[in-house]
This record gives C-alpha cells, sequence and structure tokens, in this order.
C-alpha cells in the first residue's frame, strides 16, 4: 500500500476550480516530482495534502485520511511541507527556525540531538545560530526549511519549488542532500519543480499536471524520453 | 428604478410628515427629548462621512462637538451674541480645527488615529479645567437663556437637522462623496487614480467636525451652561456606537442611531428590569452601570452579527422583498409560454 | 539653585516616578503582546485590568492577600483567552474599525459591569506590605512603591524567559510572525492567539493590582493609566516588549518630575501632555523609539 494516497481530489480557492480530480501516489521510500507549467495545479495539489485549501476527494496518507483537516493535523501525521516561498520566520533566529521544525515531536531528549544532526548536514549552519533568518541569502534560506522540514523526522517531504530564485550551483546542492537522504535514510519525497530537468533526474517516478489533471504519468527515464514532455517542459 | 426612488421619495415625504406634526401629540419632556435626538442625528451624520463615507475612524467627535458647545458659550454669555446666531460659527470653529487635525491625522491610519483621536477625547476636559480663562474652568459658563420649552428645542434641532442632513444628501451623492469613498475603499488605488490624499481626508475631518461643532452648540442651548463635564471620553464612545449600530454608511440610518444612544442610556434599565425580574433578577432603580452594560452588549451584537447595523438589516429585507416581487412578476411571464408549448 | 536642590525629593518622585511608571509599563506590555500576536490594539485592557482587579479585592474577603493574588491572575488569563477565542476570533481577519468597536464594546460592558457589581463607591485595595516607609540614606520611600516596581520587573523578566526559552513561547512568536508557516508545522495557531489575550490580561490584573493601593479603586481608576500605557506603547514602539517597559518608566518618571518642579503643569495637564507625547511620536517616529519602521509609502 502507498504511503500517500490521492484519488479524485479536487479543490477550490472560493468560487474558482482549480484541481479536477487529481490521482497519484506515492510509495514509500521514493522521490516523485510533480511537473506542470503555471497554474497546472501544482502548488494546489500540496496545499491539498497538508490541509491548507477548501479539498474534497480521497487523501490517504499512512492508511488515514487526511483530507480536510488543516495543516496542524497534516504536520502531526508526519507530512512536512516547505511551501513556495519557504516561510520562513524572518525574526526568528536561524536556530529558532530549526527548534520549531521539532515541534510536532515528543521525544524530547532525543530532538536536541537530532537538530545537531540535521544542521551537520549543512555544516555552515552551525557558526550561524543565533543569526536572525531574515538575514540569511535566498539559498541558505531554502536550505534551513530544508533543514526545518527534516527536524520533524517526517515521514513525508514535500517540496514546492525548491528552485525558485536560486543560483544552479545551490540547486543542485540541495537536490543532492535530498536525493543522498532519501538513499540513506529513506526519505519518502514528493518536489513539485517548474524546473523539470533536474526533478526528473532526482526522481523515480513523476506527474505531469495540466489545467488541474494528471496528463501524463510514469517513470522519470521514460518521461524524459516522451516527446510531449521533452518539448512542453524540457526545452528540445 | 424609478419606482424605488418614488418609494423612498414617498418614505422621506411621511418621515418630515411625521416629525412636523408629532410635538402635536406628545408631552413637552418627550418634545425635548426629540430634540436631544436631532443634535446627536446631527453629530452622528458628521461622524458618518467620516466614517462611513471616508473610511477613517475618529473616537473624538464629542471633543469636537465640546469645541461648538464652549464657541457658542463664550459668544452668548461674554459678547452677547444671540444663541441661535452662533451655530454657524460654532460649526466653523470646529471645522476649522477638525481640519487642522486632519493634517497629522494623515500619517497614522486605522488604529493609531483611532488612538490619537481617543486621546483627543480624553484630554478636551482636563483641558477645559486647566485654561479657565477662557473656559470658565470647572465653573462653566452660564448662557444668558435656556432654552424656552421642550417643543422650542423640538422644532429648532430638527430644523438644523433636516438642513445638515439635505446637504449631507447631496455632498454624498456628488463627486466629493464618490472621492471619499474612493480613499475608503483603498487608499492605494486612490493615489493611483490621481486623488491627493492630504486634501480630502483634511477636508472629511473638517466637515464632520463641522458638523459636530453644530450639535455641540444646540446641545448648550437647553441646558444653558456648560462644563468640562458636558463632553466626556463617553460621549465620544457613544457617537461612534451610534453610527455602528444605525449602520456605516447609511445616512438615515443615523436616525437609528441617535434614537439608540439617547434612550437606551436613559431607560436602558428600566426596560431590562422588566425583563428580567419575572426570571427573579433584580434591578434597584439606582444601580449603576446597568445602561453601559446594555448598550455595549446591544453595540457587540450588533458587531458580531450585522455588521452594518439597522440600515443594513432593513436593506437586507427589502432587497429579499424586491427579489421575491421581481421572481414573481418573471413567473408569470414564463408560465404562458410552457403553456402553448 | 543646583546647590539648595532637595536631592530627597528627587529621589523621592524618581521612585514614586518609577513606580507609577512600572504599572504604565506592565499595562503597555499588554497591549504590545497583544498587538504582535494578533494585530489588534485592545482598546478594553484598562477596563479589563480593572475588572480583575475588583475580582481581587473580592477575594480578599475570603482568603490572604497573596493566594488570592495567585487566583487573579489565573482567573485573568483564563478570561483573557476566552474573550479572544469567542469574541475577537470571529472578526480577527476584518476591518479594523469592526475589531476597535468590538475592543471598545468590551470597554463599555466591563466598565458598566464593575460599576453594576461593586458599585462605584471608591474603595481601599490591600497591600501586603507595611505602610511603615523605608530609609534609605537618610530619605524615606513607600514600601509599597519599591515593591510595585520589583513585583513587575520581575513578572516583566519571567515573561521574557517564557517567550525566550520555552517551546512554548517559541510557538507563540513563530504565530505571531507567521501564523500561515506555523501551521505547515504543526502550531495551533488560533490556541496561540488565545494564549497572547490571556497572557496580556494576566500582565493588566497586575498592573492593576499594583496601582490600586497606590490610588483608590473605583470603576474609572484605569482609564487615564490606559491613556499613559498607550503613550507608552507608542513611544517604546507598538511592537517592541522592551519599549513599552522603558517607555512606561521613562514616562511615569517624566511626568512626575514635569509636575514637580515646573509650576505650569498640574495634575489637570498630566493627562494632556501625555497626550501630546502620544501625538508627537505618532507624527514624528511612529514606529516609537525601538520600532521597526514599516514603509508604507502613499
Amino acid at each position: 500500500m502507498a504511503l500517500l494516497e490521492l484519488e479524485g481530489v479536487e479543490a477550490r480557492y472560493g468560487p474558482i476550480h482549480a484541481l479536477h480530480g487529481v490521482s497519484l501516489s506515492v510509495d514509500e521510500g521514493e522521490i516523485v516530482s510533480l511537473l506542470g507549467a503555471n497554474g497546472a495545479g501544482k502548488t494546489t495539489t500540496l496545499r491539498s495534502i497538508s490541509g491548507t485549501v477548501r479539498t474534497s476527494g480521497a487523501i490517504t496518507f499512512a492508511g488515514r485520511s487526511v483530507v480536510d483537516k488543516g495543516p496542524e493535523a497534516a504536520a502531526r501525521a508526519g507530512i512536512a511541507h516547505v511551501p513556495e516561498g519557504r516561510g520562513i520566520l524572518g525574526e526568528l533566529t536561524l536556530w529558532e527556525n530549526l527548534r520549531l521544525g521539532a515541534y510536532t515531536r515528543r521525544d524530547r531528549r532525543v530532538i536536541k540531538g537530532d537538530l545537531e544532526r540535521v544542521a551537520g548536514y549543512f555544516p555552515w549552519m552551525s557558526e550561524r545560530r543565533n543569526q536572525e533568518a531574515a538575514t540569511l541569502s535566498g539559498g541558505e534560506q531554502q536550505m534551513l526549511a530544508l533543514a526545518r522540514a527534516l527536524a520533524a523526522r517526517p515521514r513525508l517531504l514535500m517540496l514546492d519549488e525548491p528552485s525558485l530564485g536560486l543560483a544552479p550551483i545551490i540547486v543542485h546542492e540541495l537536490f543532492r542532500i535530498v536525493t543522498e537522504l532519501n538513499a540513506k535514510e529513506g526519505l519518502t519525497v514528493l518536489v513539485v519543480e517548474q524546473n523539470a530537468n533536474i526533478a526528473l533526474q532526482a526522481s523515480s517516478r513523476a506527474y505531469v499536471l495540466e489545467v488541474g489533471r494528471v496528463a501524463v504519468e510514469g517513470a522519470s527515464d521514460e518521461l524524459r524520453r516522451h516527446e510531449g514532455v521533452r518539448r512542453s517542459y524540457l526545452g528540445y | 428604478m424609478r419606482r424605488a426612488a418614488a418609494v423612498r421619495g414617498l418614505l422621506l415625504l411621511l418621515a418630515v410628515g411625521v416629525v412636523a406634526l408629532l410635538p402635536a401629540v406628545i408631552s413637552d419632556y418627550r418634545a425635548l427629548e426629540l430634540g436631544y435626538v436631532a443634535i446627536y442625528f446631527i453629530a452622528m451624520i458628521g461622524l458618518n462621512i467620516l466614517t462611513g463615507f471616508a473610511g477613517q475612524i475618529s473616537l473624538g467627535h464629542g471633543a469636537f462637538m465640546g469645541i461648538g458647545g464652549y464657541t457658542t458659550a463664550i459668544l452668548a454669555a461674554n459678547h452677547g451674541v444671540n444663541d441661535l446666531a452662533t451655530l454657524p460659527l460654532a460649526g466653523l470653529v470646529a471645522g476649522v480645527v477638525g481640519f487642522l487635525f486632519g493634517f497629522p491625522a494623515l500619517r497614522l491610519a486605522g488604529v493609531y488615529l483611532a488612538l490619537a483621536t481617543f486621546a483627543l477625547a480624553v484630554a478636551l476636559p482636563s483641558l477645559a479645567k486647566k485654561f479657565e480663562g477662557i473656559t470658565g474652568g470647572s465653573n462653566g459658563i452660564f448662557l444668558p437663556r435656556i432654552a424656552p420649552s421642550g417643543d422650542w428645542l423640538y422644532y429648532v434641532s430638527w430644523s438644523v437637522a433636516l438642513i445638515m442632513f439635505t446637504l449631507a444628501w447631496i455632498l454624498v451623492r456628488g463627486r466629493l462623496g464618490r472621492t471619499f469613498r474612493a480613499i475608503r475603499d483603498s487608499e492605494i488605488a486612490a493615489v493611483s487614480s490621481g486623488i491627493s490624499l492630504s486634501r480630502y481626508k483634511t477636508i472629511a475631518f473638517g466637515i464632520s467636525a463641522f458638523y459636530a461643532g453644530v450639535a455641540g452648540a444646540l446641545l448648550a442651548i437647553p441646558t444653558g451652561a456648560i462644563f468640562p463635564e458636558t463632553f466626556p471620553a463617553s460621549l465620544s464612545i457613544l457617537l461612534l456606537t451610534g453610527v455602528v449600530v444605525g449602520g456605516v454608511g447609511s445616512l438615515w440610518g443615523m436616525l437609528i442611531g441617535a434614537l439608540f444612544v439617547q434612550f437606551i442610556p436613559v431607560y436602558g434599565s428600566d426596560w431590562l428590569r422588566n425583563l428580567l425580574e419575572p426570571l427573579g433578577v433584580d434591578i434597584a432603580d439606582t444601580t449603576p452601570g446597568v445602561p453601559a452594560v446594555l448598550y455595549g452588549t446591544i453595540l457587540l451584537a450588533v458587531l458580531l452579527l450585522a455588521r452594518s447595523g439597522v440600515a443594513g438589516l432593513v436593506q437586507r429585507a427589502a432587497n429579499s422583498l424586491t427579489n421575491r416581487f421581481n421572481l414573481r412578476q418573471l413567473q408569470r411571464h414564463i408560465t404562458p409560454s410552457r403553456r402553448e408549448a | 539653585m543646583v546647590l539648595a536642590m532637595d536631592w530627597g525629593l528627587l529621589a523621592q518622585q524618581i521612585v514614586s516616578g518609577l513606580a507609577l511608571g512600572a504599572v504604565y509599563g506592565s499595562l503597555a506590555l499588554a497591549l504590545v503582546l497583544i498587538h504582535r500576536t494578533t494585530n489588534v490594539v485592545n482598546f478594553a485592557q484598562g477596563e479589563m485590568a480593572m475588572f480583575t482587579t475588583y475580582i481581587a479585592w473580592s477575594l480578599n474577603h475570603h482568603m490572604s492577600y497573596w493566594p488570592a493574588f495567585l487566583l487573579t491572575l489565573a482567573i485573568a488569563f483564563a478570561g483573557g483567552a476566552a474573550i479572544e477565542r469567542t469574541v475577537i476570533r470571529p472578526v480577527e481577519r476584518g476591518s479594523p474599525l469592526t475589531v476597535i468597536m468590538i475592543t471598545i464594546a468590551l470597554f463599555v460592558i466591563f466598565g458598566g459591569l464593575a460599576s453594576w457589581i461593586w458599585t462605584g463607591e471608591e474603595r481601599d485595595f490591600p497591600t501586603p506590605f507595611a505602610p511603615q516607609p523605608i530609609r534609605i540614606a537618610g530619605v524615606t520611600f513607600g514600601r509599597h512603591e519599591i515593591a510595585v516596581i520589583v513585583i513587575t520587573l520581575a513578572t516583566v523578566i519571567v515573561l521574557w524567559a517564557f517567550f525566550r526559552f520555552t517551546k512554548l513561547g517559541l510557538a507563540m512568536r513563530a504565530a505571531a510572525i507567521g501564523p500561515e508557516a506555523s501551521r505547515l508545522l504543526g502550531v495551533r495557531v488560533g490556541s496561540m492567539f488565545a494564549l497572547g489575550w490571556g497572557f496580556a490580561a494576566l500582565l493588566g490584573a497586575v498592573s492593576g493590582m499594583m496601582v490600586a493601593p497606590l490610588l483608590v479603586l473605583s470603576p474609572t481608576m484605569m482609564q487615564p493609566i490606559l491613556i499613559y500605557a498607550f503613550a507608552a506603547a507608542v513611544l517604546g514602539g507598538i511592537d517592541s516588549p522592551a519599549g513599552a517597559v522603558i517607555g512606561g518608566l521613562a514616562l511615569g518618571v517624566g511626568i512626575n518630575l514635569l509636575a514637580t518642579y515646573v509650576d505650569f503643569v498640574t495634575s489637570e495637564l498630566e493627562l494632556p501632555v501625555a497626550f501630546a507625547i502620544l501625538i508627537g511620536v505618532l507624527l514624528l517616529r511612529p514606529a516609537g523609539v525601538f520600532g521597526r519602521v514599516v514603509a508604507r509609502r502613499v
């Protein structure tokens, strides 16, 4: 049974229908990417999963329904959603943002060690613990957002456009870390990306959304050779 | 469209008729009370222009009333001007102060403006006590004459109210009103359309203060004397309460607001007592605070349940009635053709 | 003139200024707390403080001072949270006028309720500190005044530590800074808002119980103090907790010294002076001394 399963999910922002029946699944230990043009509904799909938009349909996570239960419930169920724009709490320090990542966890004694471990993936963080998060660069904030999500020891990590506004070298580093965590610790990832190239390289499977529906789906390798996908999203 | 305008015109004529003929059937005391209602009505129209139409918050209009009241008292007592003749001047003085207050008020939005105007309302009685040379300090100022009768006050204040209401009605429908509403709905959009915020915000303050000044001047006449306590901070709160309950942005709703402000604080405890006595709750005649709890609770209820006030409720009821009426008309047009098919 | 100055008088006035300033500062801190967490300026903060002080007064007839003090704090906390949940939550995201009017409605209701339940009679509020003054370096100081300064500062420090070091404190700060992002991290933002109101009401209760023995307990007792608290909060920066406390202390000392040494400034002028400070700060530097300037050019 898949860790995350969506069936016929519809979502709307007030009167506007953004998703018209999306079905997808993510198995434990996979990296799955969600591609598509602007406005196709990629971000909305993640929002449906984390409960921040009005949703109907079936969303099952670890066997339990999480549809329309609200973001706090999704976080407690083990879904870590790094939103578009990162959602960094600027006035707090780097370390305080990290501590907040572990908010839903109860195992107090383990947390401190865990935070050190997570910060360890990003060596530059140890020296800058007390730096105000708003003064970090875009790339550093994205790393912090990722670290914060990992601090929750999530069962599913959802990344929304992690490459947005970042230099290619930083984007590569980011995806390298995610791929490594997936390989070493079996971290399950669902990543939404405009940069289809790097997303298809990092993931094993992918879905392509168009106008609120799944248009194409399959193994990333196959999609890279797919005519339509190549033309529209890979640029050749 | 024409039907709606005709209905409104008829209602207005009816209202004017009722107001003109009422004193014949009510006691002199009641007429006096209704005279006060007219005074609050005037002040609230002014406040509504600022808050409902231009979107600026003022918790200090009691102070502008005070300025008008003191102007009238000083002119009438110390310079022998006929008390009614002082009305325009009292309005003007208050209006100028309001206009000047508008300049710093520009820099303040929402809450900060509320704070600043509230501080003004609280400070006025203290300032009046301090500068005794002008205001007579705690001893106040006594006017040469007091209003001869309740009926007299009634006719004077309602005549003034009718004039002020008509002026406001014209203003709101005209270019100035539209500009105010543009500012209320979005300051940023208004500026992009070339509206000078500074000019119009100060004008709005000036006009609303003018109204309050006239009302304050009228207030001096029936009481025959003005003291620092005549215009406490609670008056400013009461005015804004009346505007909200009557319906922010509705001119005729201010009538309801004025009735609310005049009668609830005075008769509220009696009504409440009659209501609660059968339930065993005893409210003595002299129990303080009961009117405040009552009008505070009504204000709260209006804010949570009927944000557009009484005027809004009436509007909604009228809309649903006209909708049902129009629907029935439509159905009558549709059914014959169905029969043919 | 300087040599003939009465240093004893100066010291006394500074201390009583600090005591009053501590009261203004704690109420100002309550205002800042609510503004930071829920973006609301609570006009009813003073009346809520007055109401809880009356509750303490009643409790003092059934138990000794400190148990009554603590119980009042608990009641204030619960009451504040309840008010946010029931009356503020529905309109939090609406127009500022509506929210302001709701706090004003609360202002009216609490004022009326206090008059109704306890009548407008002026009453004495107990102080657990002996009435004999303390002598330091030959100058006498009121024991209660010194206690006010100590207790208020202690409360402020405890609250600061709570927000700085505990998980809940961090969550509350996060909810105030970025509610949407905080929700994704599992923070129940609504509950954080209610807690913010609870702590603010608690601060108000401290403020009221500290000032009541210095003034007389009456339903209008906190109204001038609210104005001073607004002035202090704005002076220090409406989102700066440190600014609110420092602003309060500075205001207390400043006004007291002005009233003592400048003849023109009689007791009637104290309030208008605070008003002038309020307006001045709002015009010249709306962000206050410690606040952050948020640009909004129009």
